[in-house]
């Protein structure tokens, strides 16, 4: 497991210590890791990385609750999905990074227009997931409870809501991916106060190559530990355990 | 299609953009904020008009899609090898898989600032930038894909004597490529949103991108909504008409359609 790490790591360490590049450019692994502890003992990495998880959060709460409700009207009603499904379908690939200078415009600078920006960026596939899912539920559950006379209460939190859940959660997936890859960005481009993006982004004024690469690192891991962790986490809790998908 | 047109879900789906459109007017014309903030569809479909006449945008788009393009090839020269390596060899795969879900989460857009310090601002690093987000998708598609392939196929191709050759050639390759072309089509996908990004931030020549975050410097807010409409116009079209014809003729021909599609 971590000897193609050790090769990398090892093969960095030759080109930054041969000096083929200025080492300003291209630090050695202690210099990197040096700033890495640095950084984390001022406490200065902690306040970008809160900065960057606060964002992520608000802005994918935000397209959870939209997205979320407006997939579902789409699946229940025909109405609403007819209306709104060129929109929404045209809007879908258009990359959300393409609104940032408007929303800079429209909102000004900082914490406003990044929030929207990840909300608006990452609904759009949860909106149309959840939608999958309420048009996926099987018919015959539909007229199974029907017959058993479940109101349409029951038939929504006990049908509907569970056999759709597995795509619901899905777009949630896709949905935070989009919203932590944009997210990085985003940050640069609307000059928040605190900021992994912004960290990176502002290192680049000064050649402090090891501080972006620093800030490289931590937004691997926090990537990583966002797909592994949470989202396999939640799916076993919940579409697993009522047997809906398996692990 | 022909019925779909007479449908009454086309015909209300008409009336949801227009509905949308005229919320949109009402709006900016209310006065609320400023035209040159919120300017009226027509002013928007004015801009799009004038600059398809005068070939700006037409021209940014072709930048734009240009190194999407370039991007990609670079990402299966790349993925596409390796990718399909790790699904054929254990050691390729006990040494890449590790290193390749370390660097698949960091977005890629986040080496913008660093690729700019090393090949400095312009097109290498937009290109870079390109192909490091579209890489990804690519092996791990053609990795998962050639594992896909069912054993059933290999164990006969070999019982009638295919050659390792002719096995790769013959019936891994076709039998990945749903996967493969999944992947490529995701790819694409990436690209798409990279090249945007990085045509903000490490200012090549032209591009919608760039059009776009230039603009903004003159509150030109037309012609921001109108390269938005331009990406989209080209992204969906590029889905539709290329990749959609380019799977219609391989991929489900050879009867492997049902595969394609299942992996995202």
């Amino acid at each position: 497991m971590s000897a193609p790490f050790l090769l990398v790591a090892a093969a960095w360490e030759a080109v930054a210590i041969a000096g083929i590049f200025p080492a300003k450019l291209f630090p050695s692994l202690e210099t990197v890791f040096t700033t890495l502890a640095e950084l984390s003992l001022d406490g200065i990495l902690w306040a970008h990385a809160a900065g960057t998880l606060a964002r992520l959060a608000l802005g994918f709460l935000l397209a959870v609750g939209v997205g979320v409700v407006a997939g579902i009207l789409m699946g229940r009603f025909q109405v609403v999905e007819d209306l709104f499904l060129p929109a929404v379908s045209f809007a879908y690939p258009i990359p959300g990074l393409a609104y940032a200078p408007l929303f800079v415009l429209w909102f000004g600078l900082g914490d406003l227009p990044a929030v929207l920006l990840v909300g608006a960026a990452s609904c759009f596939v949860v909106i149309i997931n959840a939608w999958k899912g309420v048009k996926a539920v099987r018919p015959l559950w539909l007229r199974a409870a029907e017959v058993m006379g479940a109101n349409e209460r029951q038939m929504f939190w006990k049908v509907i809501m569970p056999a759709a859940l597995p795509y619901i959660l899905t777009g949630l997936r896709l949905g935070l991916a989009q919203a932590w890859r944009i997210l990085v960005v985003v940050e640069m481009l609307t000059a928040v106060e605190h900021g992994l993006g912004w960290m990176i982004f502002g290192a680049r004024e000064f050649l402090n190559t090891d501080v972006m690469l620093s800030g490289v690192m931590v937004i691997g891991v926090v990537g990583l530990v966002l797909e592994k962790q949470v989202f396999e986490r939640v799916e076993r809790y919940t579409v697993v355990r009522w047997g809906m998908l398996t692990a | 299609m022909t019925s779909a047109f007479l449908s009454r879900s086309f015909w209300r789906g008409i009336a949801g953009l227009l509905l949308l459109a005229l919320l949109w007017e009402l709006f900016a014309r209310s006065g609320l904020f400023t035209q040159a903030l919120t300017p009226p569809i027509t002013r928007i479909a004015n801009t799009v008009w004038r600059t398809v006449l005068d070939g700006s945008i037409l021209e940014n788009a072709a930048y734009t899609l240009t190194r999407v393009l370039a991007g990609l090839l670079l990402a299966c020269l790349v993925g596409l090898p390796i990718g399909i390596l790790m699904g054929r060899f254990r050691a390729v795969e006990r040494f890449f898989l590790p290193l390749v879900s370390v660097l698949m989460p960091i977005p890629s857009l986040a080496w913008v600032p660093l690729f700019i310090l090393w090949f400095g601002i312009g097109e290498v690093t937009t290109l870079l930038v390109v192909g490091y987000a579209a890489t990804f998708p690519v092996i791990y598609n053609s990795w998962t894909g050639v594992r896909a392939v069912n054993p059933l196929w290999v164990r006969s191709a070999l019982a009638m004597g295919a050659g390792q050759r002719q096995l790769f050639r013959s019936v891994v390759l076709p039998g990945a490529s749903p996967y493969v072309f999944t992947g490529i089509r995701l790819a694409f996908g990436r690209g798409w949103i990279a090249v945007i990004g990085g045509e903000m931030l490490a200012n090549p020549a032209a591009g919608l991108g760039r059009a776009i975050f230039d603009a903004r410097e003159y509150l030109d807010s037309e012609v921001m909504l109108a390269s938005i409409f331009a990406i989209g116009v080209v992204g969906i079209a590029f889905e539709r008409l290329v990749f959609q014809s380019i799977e219609s003729r391989t991929v489900a021909r050879w009867g492997m359609v049902a595969a394609a599609g299942a992996r995202r």
